[in-house]
């Protein structure tokens, strides 16, 4: 295998919360491992609350890690992030209407983010290279768009405008934080298709943010499945999704509406569960209290990463190898 | 069969823009039965919440009524006045608003909001109200202590369930939801979904049902209806219109979201925006998105005619007819 491009280890958190009568640790991350390899789309799936932005946020270099390591091509990261590990990882936001300056044109961020990042190239070339990252995010033609303001842009075109600004920078890694949740059904699957070109065209590796399990599925290589902070089950897409192993991964997966499925299949799996507390978390698998197979073991210590096959692990004391 | 609870006829809003008037929602008819569940799939900006809103009597400037009748339980809700409607409101039919789980006042307790819906719609006494209460936070699996409780201390999916519970206070012979399931987890919307289907099941109100998300309501809704551009394109049973979609745009909806099961296959979705309201083009609305779009759709705009109880709004369905 090659080496990773990126690698987390640990990673954890902490946001102090409440006023001074009940202060409190969000624990957001805590102590997560994993890896990205060179053009490959990993998903972290998880529900809201779950710790995936959170992750993110700390990988963009926009929170400082409460404790653990984070090495990007080779390299050890520091508190914050310089500008040339922002120009390798950039990250696309959620919201489309909110991330791009309205008063300005297409063409201000998209040439200033190259003036920055590719001191390299002058002013024709800047729009010349421009015209062709629109292009290549399927927003053409590029030179027409590169005038347009934000708002003669429809939800979809700007989640690309997003995608070619973070190309602009010739990034090894692009971080998408929930990409296409706030765009149209019949839009979203372009979206999703231009981020598997970036990764067999251009060898561009995505860690793909989502709540969504469909989505997840039709994009990436890897998955990560999150609860309350913790990474608890992980391993190749089709794996997870064929045979889950964690009781969480699979009440996610029984609760995820799908019309292909007979209504038969959807019946059972009842819960009325709620959030996790991840405000001074005891000891314990957190999402013992939900857990139909919870133990007493559970209750009082935190369930190790089990190895079940050579690329899958769960972290759950109910699962054997 | 019953007669309809609800008969809506050839409903048309405009929004005044400053381009001219916007029709969000261009003709549209339906009935509801008794204790039945439509649901209503389409984009942003199709004219689903404005239908919604038009049903129910809500609408403000800049959107207007422009024709068509509400006929609820034989009233023509498009001719009462104010307080007229009022007595009809959540007695009869109740609204969960988009986002419901915002729609609640963060200043006052649940049960406190709860009372105040009573009060403003009956003359229940004090007793009553707060048995009442209690009794509809438990039908939606919230204990009655959350009465005291402020919509902080409620997660999303409770705050959504505790709008519910309001919306089935006075017992309404319907409820319209507008997406009240957008901005929850998917364990939390489906545990949500499950209720709803049990209550409408114990309780027989009818329910309509807005949604961007048709994967949603695949499971629980009896009939559905796709709208494009204002218009419903097509309307039938929910899992005939699944198995067998035949307007082109439905069709491309259903080949727009990945699937757990299954090959993983590559997926098109469908190419280009809706079409401007303020100037739509004169022949079918989805025309200009449609590949297999004829001139016949360039020309002229194809009814919603009905086959089999399966209505469809395309000239590839109904050949015959033709401007």
């Amino acid at each position: 295998m090659s080496p990773a491009l990126l690698q987390v280890r640990d990673l954890s958190r902490h946001f102090r919360v409440g006023g001074f009568r009940s202060r409190g640790v969000l624990h957001a991350t805590d102590e997560v491992t994993f890896e990205v390899a060179p053009s490959e789309i990993v998903a972290l799936v998880g529900e809201s609350g779950s710790g995936k932005s959170t992750i993110a946020r700390v990988l963009a270099g926009l929170y400082p890690p409460t404790s653990g390591s984070v090495e990007f091509e080779g390299v050890l990261q520091g508190r914050r992030a310089s500008r040339t590990v922002r120009g390798r990882m950039p990250m696309v936001f959620q919201d489309p209407f909110g991330s791009i300056n309205p008063v300005l044109r297409v063409s201000h961020s998209l040439l200033r983010t190259l003036k920055l990042h590719r001191p390299e190239l002058d002013r024709g070339e800047r729009h010349a290279e421009a015209v062709v990252l629109l292009e290549r995010v399927g927003l053409s033609p590029g030179a027409q768009v590169l005038t347009r303001f934000p708002h003669e842009l429809s939800g979809g075109q700007r989640q690309r405008l997003g995608f070619a600004q973070a190309l602009a920078s010739r990034p090894s890694l692009i971080l998408a934080d929930e990409p296409v949740s706030m765009l149209d059904v019949s839009i979203r699957i372009g979206l999703l298709n231009v981020m598997r070109e970036l990764r067999d065209a251009e060898g561009v590796s995505l860690l793909y943010i989502t709540h969504d399990l469909a989505s997840a599925r039709y994009v990436a290589d890897r998955m990560i499945v999150l609860y309350a902070g913790r990474i608890v089950e992980e391993g190749r897409t089709e794996e997870v999704i064929v045979s889950p192993r964690h009781p969480y991964t699979q009440l996610l997966l029984s609760s995820a509406p799908d019309p292909r499925l007979p209504l038969v299949a959807v019946e059972g799996g009842e819960d009325l569960g709620e959030p996790p507390k991840v405000i001074d978390p005891g000891p314990g698998c957190r999402f013992a209290p939900r857990c139909p197979l919870a133990m007493d073991q559970c209750l009082v210590a935190t369930p190790p990463m089990i190895q079940l096959s050579p690329t899958n692990r769960a972290a759950c004391f109910a699962v054997t190898p | 069969m019953s007669s309809p609870i609800l008969q809506v006829r050839d409903l048309r809003v405009d929004y005044a823009t400053s381009a001219g008037p916007a029709e969000a929602v261009a003709g549209v008819s339906f009935d509801l039965a008794q204790g039945e569940f439509l649901a209503v799939v389409g984009e942003s900006g199709c004219g689903k919440t404005t239908l919604l809103f038009a049903i129910a009597q809500l609408l403000n400037h800049p959107a207007s009524l422009v024709s068509g009748s509400v006929h609820f339980d034989g009233v023509d809700l498009t001719t009462l006045s104010p307080e007229e409607l009022r007595q009809h409101r959540w007695r009869d039919f109740s609204v969960v608003m988009q986002s419901a789980m915002n729609a609640l006042n963060p200043t006052l307790s649940i049960g406190a909001q709860l009372a105040d819906a009573c009060r403003a719609h009956t003359d229940w006494d004090h007793e009553r109200i707060e048995l009442r209460s209690a009794e509809v936070l438990a039908m939606v699996s919230i204990d009655p202590v959350h009465l005291q409780s402020y919509p902080f201390q409620l997660s999303g999916g409770m705050r959504q369930r505790a709008m519910i519970a309001m919306a089935l206070l006075l017992e309404p012979k319907l409820v319209i939801m507008d997406e009240p399931t957008s901005a929850l987890d998917v364990v939390a919307q489906r545990s949500l979904m499950r209720q709803v289907e049990t209550l409408r099941q114990r309780l027989g109100f009818s329910v309509i049902f807005v949604t961007h998300d048709m994967s949603v309501v695949s499971h629980f809704s009896d009939r559905l209806a796709v709208m494009y551009a204002g218009e419903v394109v097509e309307v039938g049973a929910t899992r005939e219109v699944f198995d067998s979609p035949r307007h082109p745009y439905t069709q491309g909806l259903m080949e727009a979201f990945p699937s757990l099961l299954g090959e993983r296959r590559e997926l098109t979705g469908i190419a280009g925006t809706p079409p401007s309201l303020v100037s739509p083009p004169s022949g079918c609305l989805f025309a200009p998105r449609c590949a297999h779009a004829m001139d016949v759709c360039r020309e002229g705009r194809p009814e919603l005619l009905d086959i089999a109880t399966h209505a469809t709004r395309c000239y590839l369905v109904n050949p015959v007819v033709r401007p």
